[in-house]
């Protein structure tokens, strides 16, 4: 296993190599240049060229990617263009927020999807298993931002309860960040909740129907064990699949919520940096989100070979 | 276990009374903390002034320093750093006394220096310095306080120049921050103003933190635009840039901020239902919009056929579809902004009366052979994708080709400044706006320069005629002279067609009611504004 782990990780260098020159030609050869926007609506073509110069922009591209890549192997991502602020941390700074959302919509999504996907397999063909599927298919087919805005509507506006917007750091207090995080967290797990749900009643039912299931009942085993110890852990292996894609997922798709909950996460870092052509940002966090893919996928397959023992690399 | 005694149970209570009084001070004192929170209208993602234009970043350099001269509400230049000033007779040579008692956020007490070193940076990339310095012989300080400036010739726009409001504003920097290569931002946020950066609590994207400045000098003269005294009257400022405008409504509805720079106009009924908030326009000059077409290629390298262009814009149309409420926009035929001291219709009736007839037979004359125009679309901002869709429409009534290309603002400002022909990834036509305090004079509007490819602004007008007048708007020292000659820029530019206006609007700003002092004026100010 640890050869294995080894391996995978290894093999992230290529990979990275590979993303990292893909990022900045398609970011360098795309239209748009940062040097005219900082320059702004007042300034002369000489002004402009003399601050492509001081960015290093008028060098041929080659040059460009060596400097870039120089950088990385020195674990430098660079310098903002507009703010002149070091990458990683800017990075650093958005990275709480977009973690805790991530993990406590992860959360959330867990401890309802699962059980919800277990019951309604259990259930299948009843009221129980139709309601959850409705609610599934519902979940799945509401825009996350026109969800948040009804959270906040009736949550926020109407009843008071909960701020409408802002994030606040565990570092303030547990009940601050509560109050922060509950209506993003909420908004976003809706829709993994649906994902998730449907594919743990799917793959529930391919094993409820097998004979080491009969078998189980016909041995008098309470049905809570059945459907725990026997057959989910035995439909793990999709539902685990589905939750890892998730997590990715998450890391980089919760721009739409950070936008409606104002919340400085990094999709938002990644939204603003591409309108303004901040490349070394742009750059950075495509990469940190490469690898943290590459990662969470490592994770997966070592979570197979703890779930299914049959599993073996 | 010892007893207490009467003395040592009061020295006790004593002790106890002034401990808790102090507690509840200084928790008082926690208390009385007064915040503004503000959504501002962009993210601060650059904190030099002088290095970027950006109108939040020319927001921020209000904050933190101060400037020498200061526009008061009629746009004269008022002293604001300076104590007393005086010009030779033969108007050459200028003489600067700063007033006492100024420091930087550093403590160190501000020089003169420091003031000429901020002046050169400024003079090095802002256009309208680049033209000062141009008649510029010396620039020195004689002594800590006194700044003399020699001139090669007479210049009639010193104290407009180094008082300007806009980008690039003359903000007075500490020497060895000015010294900055002005092509490169500074390292450290230090100025002289009523607030002071907080650099740790800056968060790009998200938010910026400015402090009461507690040295700050103010001056004794009441506030009137970016002149007479600035008080902090708040211990904190933040700003906290809210991108999604129905966030940023939520956040204000619910009393989580307390002032919004630009909430958009379709969202202002809303707001105005809600007792509690304050809607009101504070810019009295407003944002005027542009029509630019680029004079070096087909069709509009053709005089008449520009001409048609201006014929044929019905700025109430553009205005409906970009803006839409009566109450936030006008039809102001002057390219100079509508209210300011030189506005003027000379040679403008093209733009006073607008016919699409006129039009159809000014581009026959100009022999308009049916080239496609190539409009430059940017989507991302409302005001201009309308504008764009509006000329458009406006182009093909008249009889033109057009194509409309589609891009984000990042991309059109690259695109516009490619001189290449239309097939090689040039342009015709792109849309932009002024705010009134860019476009008061034939100087700081910039749209109006016509020194060709070389020194013209997007669009390249070459007409040398017009730049000998702006020169000699710039060196007149006379008030009428100088109002004569701007009309005759204003009508030069309109027969040469530099460009159409569409229209001027006015951005509300939106509190909530127990925020005061704001200050009308073309850019919004943090000082003078309190909350109870």
């Amino acid at each position: 296993m640890l050869g294995f782990i080894a391996r995978r990780l290894l093999a992230t260098i290529p990979v990275m190599g590979v993303v990292a020159l893909f990022v900045f030609l398609m970011l360098h050869l795309s239209p748009g240049d940062p040097a005219t926007v900082i320059a702004g609506d007042y300034a002369s073509p000489a002004d402009i060229e003399r601050i492509r110069a001081k960015l290093g922009l008028d060098q041929p591209i080659h040059i460009q990617f060596g400097t870039w890549v120089w950088t990385l192997m020195q674990g430098d991502l660079g310098i903002s263009i507009f703010s002149n602020l070091p990458v990683t941390k800017l990075i650093a700074q958005r990275l709480e927020p977009t973690l805790m959302l991530a993990l406590t919509t992860l959360i959330i999504t867990i401890l309802v999807a699962v059980p919800m996907g277990v019951i309604a397999a259990w259930k299948a063909g009843t009221w129980i298993d139709r309601s959850i599927m409705l609610f599934a298919v519902v979940g799945f087919s509401i825009p996350v931002f026109v969800l948040g805005y009804i959270l906040i509507y009736f949550v926020s506006l109407k009843a008071g309860l909960l701020p409408v917007q802002g994030y606040r750091p565990i570092s303030e207090g547990v009940v601050p960040f509560l109050r922060s995080i509950t209506l993003p967290a909420l908004t976003l797990s809706v829709i993994y909740i649906a994902l998730i749900a449907r594919i743990t009643r799917a793959s529930m039912l391919e094993v409820l129907d097998e004979d080491y299931v009969r078998t189980a009942r016909a041995k008098g085993q309470l049905e809570w064990k059945v459907l725990i110890v026997h057959a989910l852990r035995n439909a793990a292996v999709p539902i685990v699949t589905i939750i890892g894609i998730g997590v990715a997922l998450l890391i980089g798709g919760v721009v739409v919520t950070e936008s409606v909950y104002n919340i400085p996460g990094l999709g938002r870092l990644v939204l603003d940096a591409i309108l303004k052509r901040d490349y070394p940002i742009i750059q950075g966090l495509i990469l940190m989100f490469s690898f943290v893919y590459i990662l969470i996928n490592l994770a997966i397959d070592i979570l197979y070979t703890l779930i299914d023992p049959r599993i073996r690399y | 276990m010892a007893s207490i005694t009467r003395r040592r149970f009061g020295v006790f209570t004593a002790a106890a009374v002034a401990l808790g009084a102090a507690v509840g001070l200084s928790a008082q004192a926690a208390q009385a903390e007064t915040v503004l929170r503000v959504i501002p209208h962009a993210d601060l993602k650059n904190v030099d002034p002088i290095w970027t234009t950006a109108y939040i970043t020319r927001n921020h350099g209000y904050m933190v320093y101060d400037t020498l001269f200061a526009m008061d509400e009629n746009l004269e230049p008022q002293p604001q750093m300076v104590d007393t000033w005086e010009v030779s007779e033969d108007g050459l040579t200028w003489t600067f006394v700063l007033r006492d008692g100024l420091t930087w956020h550093d403590g160190t007490p501000v020089t003169a220096e420091d003031c000429v070193a901020s002046l050169q940076r400024w003079g090095a990339r802002d256009g309208m310095g680049q033209k000062l310095m141009d008649t510029v012989a010396s620039l020195e300080a004689t002594d800590e306080k006194t700044i003399v400036l020699t001139l090669s010739e007479p210049y009639g726009l010193v104290l407009e120049s180094i008082g300007k409001i806009s980008s690039n504003v003359p903000f007075m920097m500490p020497k060895r921050l000015a010294d900055t290569d002005p092509f490169e931002q500074v390292p450290e946020i230090v100025g002289s103003g009523p607030f002071m950066f907080s650099q740790e609590d800056w968060v790009p994207g998200s938010k910026v933190v400015y402090l009461r400045n507690e040295n700050y000098n103010p001056r004794e003269e009441a506030p009137s635009a970016a002149a007479g005294g600035k008080l902090a009257q708040v211990d904190r400022v933040e700003w906290l840039y809210i991108p999604d405008q129905t966030t940023a409504l939520n956040a204000l509805l619910n009393g989580e901020v307390d002032y919004w720079e630009q909430p958009p106009v379709d969202l202002v009924p809303i707001l105005q239902q809600n007792s509690d908030i304050v809607v009101e326009v504070l810019d009295p000059l407003g944002n005027q919009g542009m029509l630019r077409m680029n004079h070096l290629h087909p069709p509009f390298d053709n005089e008449k056929v520009r001409q048609a262009v201006v014929a044929a814009v019905n700025q109430e149309t553009y205005m409906l579809a970009a803006i839409g409420d009566p109450e936030y926009f006008d039809i102001c035929t002057s390219l100079y902004a509508c209210g300011s001291p030189l506005e003027t219709t000379a040679g403008a009736d093209l733009l006073v009366n607008p016919s699409k007839e006129t039009a159809m037979k000014l581009l026959e004359e100009g022999g308009y052979d049916g080239t496609p125009v190539v409009i430059l679309q940017a989507t991302d901002i409302p005001v201009l994708n309308a504008a764009s869709l509006v000329t458009a429409q406006t182009l093909r009534d008249i009889g033109m080709e057009v194509e409309l290309q589609a891009m984000d603002w990042a991309t059109l400002t690259s695109r516009r400044a490619v001189q290449d022909p239309v097939v090689d990834g040039g342009w015709n036509v792109f849309h932009t706006w002024w705010i009134g305090g860019d476009i008061s004079n034939p100087v700081t509007h910039t749209g109006l320069s016509t020194g060709g490819t070389e020194r013209a602004w997007f669009g390249w007008p070459d007409d040398p005629k017009l730049e000998e007048l702006r020169d000699a708007f710039s060196k007149e020292t006379d008030p009428d002279v100088q109002k004569a000659l701007a009309d005759e820029v204003h009508a030069r530019a309109l027969q040469v067609v530099t460009h159409a206006n569409f229209g001027t609007w006015f951005n509300p700003v939106a509190y909530r009611s127990n925020v005061s002092g704001l200050i009308k004026s073309p850019v919004q100010f943090f000082w003078n504004v309190s909350k109870n």
